[in-house]
């Protein structure tokens, strides 16, 4: 019976061609929105998810503390509370830790030939490129021989070479930190910004000894101290549970009293960056319920179009049920070609979706990401509109009186 | 046994605080085989009456047996498939689906049956051989003439082999020749057997049947036993080369 519909549902959308046309793109339109869109809302969720995977999606930072002195509180890092010793216990002692590495920040004016520039200077250790997953462009890391020996060598982030140098190779020259003189032995590799909109390249990058001894100069209370910790957690550990241990870890070592603060701050990027995601993922949704309006009027607009046909084909309806159509022979009829329309239209809707996806990625240079779930959800989602917005004209032909039907003008 | 029988067959209509006794109190018996003319004037209550026989309508009073099956209760489904095995109908209007050839048209009433679909073009094509339109069976109803098309509507209704024929002013939209010709049809297939029940409110369409009912004001008034003509007869006084007009 329902293929018998079928054939009859076809016949009668052939028979007007230019308005099954029109019916349909209406649901064309919506479907190929609604992809389309979707596929762009999960390009941006796919990049804010490649830049957790580029900043670390696994890396918790331990800032040295606040003191508390007789009540009074300083900001964070005013005292330099954990150690190197403490990144060495961290990495041995907690399992899920790939590896900590411990760094200390100041700022300096560095000068090269006439130009002067203000940059950050961070103090690093082999561990640091690991942690950070910063790879060297131009030129070596740091290696434990250079922190070993406190030897004057330099990085330089791509910010603060185009600022010293220009498009000069900065490898091999010497630059001033603070009046001495650094050898510059490579360039980083563009980091971009952090997710808080600071600029990550702009920095300059020696070994955390010679750092201490000739740029930001070594703590009166432990000369050992820094001023964070980068531990990059294992890939699939839990960050939670890793959080935690090293919570447990450095609470121990800093002997701290159950009564008694946290003397350091442990920060986890990812729930920064989780955020961001959520953000993106938000945006989806809204993208995918705008294009859905489109493709709710384009169910109106079958429902428009087969309450016309009904009126159009009383008579015909009139005469199926004369010679022996019951209600629901008429109701599957108008449903199925309904459905038949609403399909048809959501096929090529996804089409026209998949089109428009790529020429977006394609003309834009926007990342598109095409989930096979959105096109099998939107060819759903067609039939039930067909389905929704047919049943009312389809009901209302089953309902019709045969004698009044047939003497139907 | 009679193929039609109705007991005190009435309806009303409620129109708002109106009642229209659309009819009242019919009792008639049909017998297999009889070819009877139904007339009246306009809102004389012919129309009901047909509905009602028909099926396509319920009395809100009386009984009413369709070949010995008391047909007055049933649900509106019931009454579908009952038109279905026992009802083939005729209209003024011919009602033939458009853009669709004659043969589907034929099959139309066997989809609703649940026949197979080679048993339908099997008992689609016999019909149609029946009307004289064999070799018309992939004509669209705009295709053929007004003539045609009421032989195509015939052949749909022979189609189920119903108990009977109901055929509302068959020959209303056709010239004189052409009705006689349909008329002809209907009086052969009538000799084979079937019971044919006719509406038509112009005396000389009626004079082909073999009894007339005439209805005035709801109720029926006569009911009498007539000779027919012989349409075959008539034919042959009647010019040939008057064409079919619609």
């Amino acid at each position: 019976m329902v293929l018998q519909a079928l054939r009859i549902a076809l016949r009668s959308l052939k028979v007007n061609k230019l308005r099954t046309a029109l019916t349909m793109l209406g649901i064309m339109i919506g479907v190929a929105a609604v992809i389309a869109m979707v596929s762009v809302g999960a390009g941006a969720q796919a990049r804010v998810a490649e830049q957790i995977q580029s900043l670390g999606s696994n890396l918790i930072i331990a800032l040295s503390g606040s003191s508390n002195a007789a009540g009074v509180r300083l900001g964070q890092g005013s005292q330099l509370t954990i150690t190197e010793e403490d990144a060495a216990a961290i990495a041995r002692e907690v399992p899920a830790v790939q590896v900590a590495a411990p760094s200390s920040r100041g700022n300096a004016q560095v000068v090269y030939g006439n130009l002067n520039w203000s940059t950050g200077i961070q103090g690093v250790t082999a561990e640091y490129f690991e942690a950070r997953d910063w790879p060297v462009e131009v030129g070596r890391p740091v290696p434990q021989e250079d922190v070993d020996g406190a030897t004057k060598v330099a990085l330089l982030g791509q910010t603060t070479a185009l600022n010293l140098f220009g498009d000069a190779d900065p490898i091999g020259q010497i630059i001033r930190i603070k009046k001495v003189p650094f050898t510059v032995v490579g360039l980083l590799s563009r980091k971009g910004q952090n997710s808080w909109g600071q600029d990550q390249d702009d920095v300059i990058l020696v070994p955390l000894s010679t750092a201490k001894k000739k740029v930001l100069g070594v703590s009166q209370a432990n000369a050992r101290s820094v001023g964070s910790i980068s531990i990059k957690v294992r890939a699939g550990e839990d960050m939670t549970d890793a959080e935690a241990q090293i919570r447990e870890l450095l609470r121990q070592r800093h002997r701290l009293q159950p009564y008694q603060d946290d003397d350091f701050w442990l920060r986890n990027l990812s729930e920064v960056l989780q955020t961001q995601e959520e953000s993106s993922k938000v945006m989806t949704y809204l993208l995918a319920a705008i294009a859905s309006v489109s493709l709710l009027v384009g169910g109106i607009g079958i429902m428009n179009i087969m309450l016309v046909s009904v009126t159009e084909r009383t008579r015909e309806i009139g005469l199926r049920m004369a010679v022996g159509a019951r209600a629901r022979d008429i109701l599957t009829q108008f449903l199925v070609e309904a459905v038949t329309l609403s399909l048809i239209g959501g096929v090529i809707g996804i089409l026209l979706g998949v089109g428009g996806s790529n020429a977006i990625s394609a003309l834009a240079e926007w990342r598109t990401v095409l989930a096979p779930s959105a096109i099998v959800l939107a060819f759903g989602f067609s039939a039930a509109i067909g389905i929704f917005f047919g049943f009312y004209p389809a009901r209302k032909a089953s309902r019709l009186d045969p004698i009044e039907a047939l003497r139907y003008e | 046994m009679a193929i039609i029988a109705t007991e005190d067959l009435g309806k009303d209509y409620h129109l708002g605080p109106h009642t229209v006794h659309a009819l009242r109190g019919v009792s008639v018996s049909i017998e297999p085989g009889e070819f009877v003319a139904v007339m009246g004037p306009s809102g004389s209550g012919k129309s009901t009456f047909m509905n009602l026989l028909g099926c396509l309508d319920r009395p809100t009073a009386g009984r009413y047996w369709l070949d010995g099956e008391d047909v007055a209760r049933l649900s509106r489904d019931q009454l579908a498939s009952v038109r279905n095995a026992k009802i083939g109908f005729v209209f003024q209007m011919f009602n033939l689906l458009a853009r669709t050839s004659a043969l589907e048209n034929v099959e139309l009433p066997l989809l609703y049956g649940g026949i197979s679909a080679r048993e339908r073009r099997q008992r689609a094509r016999a019909r149609l051989e029946a009307v004289g339109l064999a070799e018309r069976e992939h004509h669209h109803p705009s295709q053929l003439s007004g003539g045609q098309q009421q032989r195509v509507a015939i052949a749909r209704a022979l189609v189920n082999d119903p108990a009977v024929i109901l055929a509302d002013e068959p020959t209303g939209n056709l010239d004189t020749r052409t009705s006689v010709e349909i008329l002809a049809l209907l009086q052969r297939l009538n000799r084979q057997g079937l019971t044919i029940v006719l509406v038509t409110h112009e005396q000389d369409i009626a004079t082909y049947a073999g009894r007339r009912l005439v209805f005035r004001d709801g109720r029926l008034r006569t009911d009498e036993r007539v000779t027919s003509i012989d349409a075959a007869d008539v034919l042959k006084t009647l010019p040939e080369e008057e064409e079919a007009v619609v």
